[in-house]
């Protein structure tokens, strides 16, 4: 859970002119209602989009004990 | 593999002399907040910790995401009164109880606050009827709420345990199974025909099909529990390829709450190990309080999400085309169609007849009729 309560939850930042005049431009007619909601979709698809897939850090005792549950179980042969 | 949601797989479970815990204030609590208890312990609701602070509550509503930015749409909250248990305060640690599953469980209070359940339930089920079943839930919870780390100590065995994977256990099977894009599939019903062609239909393009039928609270007519489950493996057995399909239970309730829902659910599946979530008609819906296609629409708000929703519009048989199809593959009149509809499919299994084949598997409906009561009472 996130922590803070009392930290600010928006924050400006500059973008040129401009590509903002673009931007509002492209999302006329779209479900965007505004520029800051089309930057924030953006940016969090990039981010996102930057994530690396899963390197398991469980360890090999963990693994074997799950294992040897799956085959118990059926699920590995 | 995706990785699991919020970056890390959550494992909040220790084994401890209960005897440390004698000195500790208790609280029952009902079967299911033990349940969310259980799924936090165990990674399905990763990245919670615990249940929800105030600001994480206050973003999950206005924003449909936790206070660090991390999609979250349904509030997993523990209500208390304060009649309940002796003075407590913020910095406490207590004992969480509940009898049915054994669950004890540390909590550590960073915080107890109030809140206001006709913007709980305008906001999450988008009404304040109390004819809705989430929305009546919310209206019994108890006055105040405690935010806060759990640590589960101890649980009981449960029936279907040997149908019960946690995420990390999903996480190594997938990977032995060389499984890298999973499809998963939640159900709450047998399968017909038509969760055939859905489910095979999104298998084609992945590596393996995870069903994951809810367990838990059932209302009168429902299938029971066991029924779903041997109807499932009877499926299985005769109609996959035992490499390619994987069923395991998600205990936890249904709230109803249609689109929010869809995402709650999608977001438990990527902690599954899932790369796909499928998404019906009208899903985690009740009533009429939703739009067919919410619970597809809701998905474009959330860029950043890390499943793929896979969308299922309505589906039927085509007597014309002779196999199931979809409106976006079949040109032919509705009088051709035969719709899947669970409800005549449960009313001939009352009567103990077979339905067609066009409906349902001959062997999954045997399956079924085996049992002396199918349904919940």
């Amino acid at each position: 859970m996130a922590e803070g309560k009392d930290e600010k939850k928006y924050t400006t930042i500059s973008i040129p002119t401009p590509l903002a005049e673009k931007i509002k431009k492209r999302i006329e007619g779209t479900g965007f209602t505004s520029l800051s909601s089309y930057v924030t979709y953006v940016l969090r698809e990039v981010i996102s989009g930057m994530e690396e897939e899963s390197e398991e850090v469980f360890s090999k005792e963990d693994e074997e004990k799950v294992k040897d549950r799956l085959r118990a179980l059926g699920y590995l042969d | 593999m995706p990785k699991p949601h919020g970056g890390k797989l959550i494992s909040r479970s220790v084994k401890k002399e209960l005897s440390e815990t004698a000195e500790l204030t208790k609280l029952e609590i009902n079967t299911n907040l033990s349940e969310d208890i259980i799924n936090i312990s165990k990674g399905v609701f990763s990245p919670l910790e615990g249940f929800l602070h105030n600001n994480d509550l206050e973003n999950v509503l206005n924003e449909k995401r936790l206070a660090d930015d991390t999609p979250w749409t349904i509030p997993v909250l523990l209500d208390f009164n304060k009649q309940d248990i002796n003075e407590i305060k913020e910095g406490d640690r207590i004992l969480l109880t509940n009898k049915e599953n054994g669950v004890l469980a540390l909590l550590d209070i960073d915080e107890i606050f109030t809140y206001d359940k006709k913007t709980l339930a305008q906001t999450v089920y988008g009404t304040q009827d109390t004819a809705h079943p989430g929305v009546a839930n919310v209206y019994n919870m108890k006055q105040l709420l405690l935010g806060g780390k759990i640590t589960l100590l101890d649980s009981k065995t449960r029936k279907f345990d040997e149908y019960n994977l946690s995420p990390k256990e999903t996480r190594i099977l997938f990977k032995e199974k060389g499984w890298k894009e999973v499809v998963a599939f939640q159900t709450r019903n047998p399968p017909h025909i038509g969760h055939e062609y859905v489910q095979k239909t999104a298998l084609t393009f992945v590596d393996g099909i995870f069903i994951n039928p809810i367990i838990g609270k059932k209302k009168s007519g429902d299938f029971r529990d066991e029924v779903i489950l041997s109807s499932y493996e009877t499926l299985i057995k005769n109609y996959y390829l035992k490499e390619r399909a994987v069923m395991s239970i998600l205990r936890t309730s249904m709230k109803y709450a249609g689109p929010r829902e869809a995402i709650h659910h999608a977001i438990m599946r990527k902690n599954y190990g899932c790369t796909h979530f499928i998404v019906g008609r009208d899903h985690a819906g009740v009533g009429n309080y939703y739009g067919p296609y919410d619970a597809h629409d809701i998905f474009s708000e959330f860029p950043d999400l890390g499943i793929v929703p896979v969308f299922f519009r309505s589906f039927s048989r085509c007597t014309k085309c002779g196999s199931v199809v979809n409106d976006k593959i079949c040109p032919h009149d509705q009088k051709y169609h035969i719709n899947f509809s669970g409800k005549k499919i449960r009313e001939l299994l009352q009567n103990g007849e077979i339905p067609s084949e066009d409906m349902m598997r001959k062997e999954v409906a045997e399956t079924i009729l085996k049992f002396d009561k199918p349904f919940v009472e």
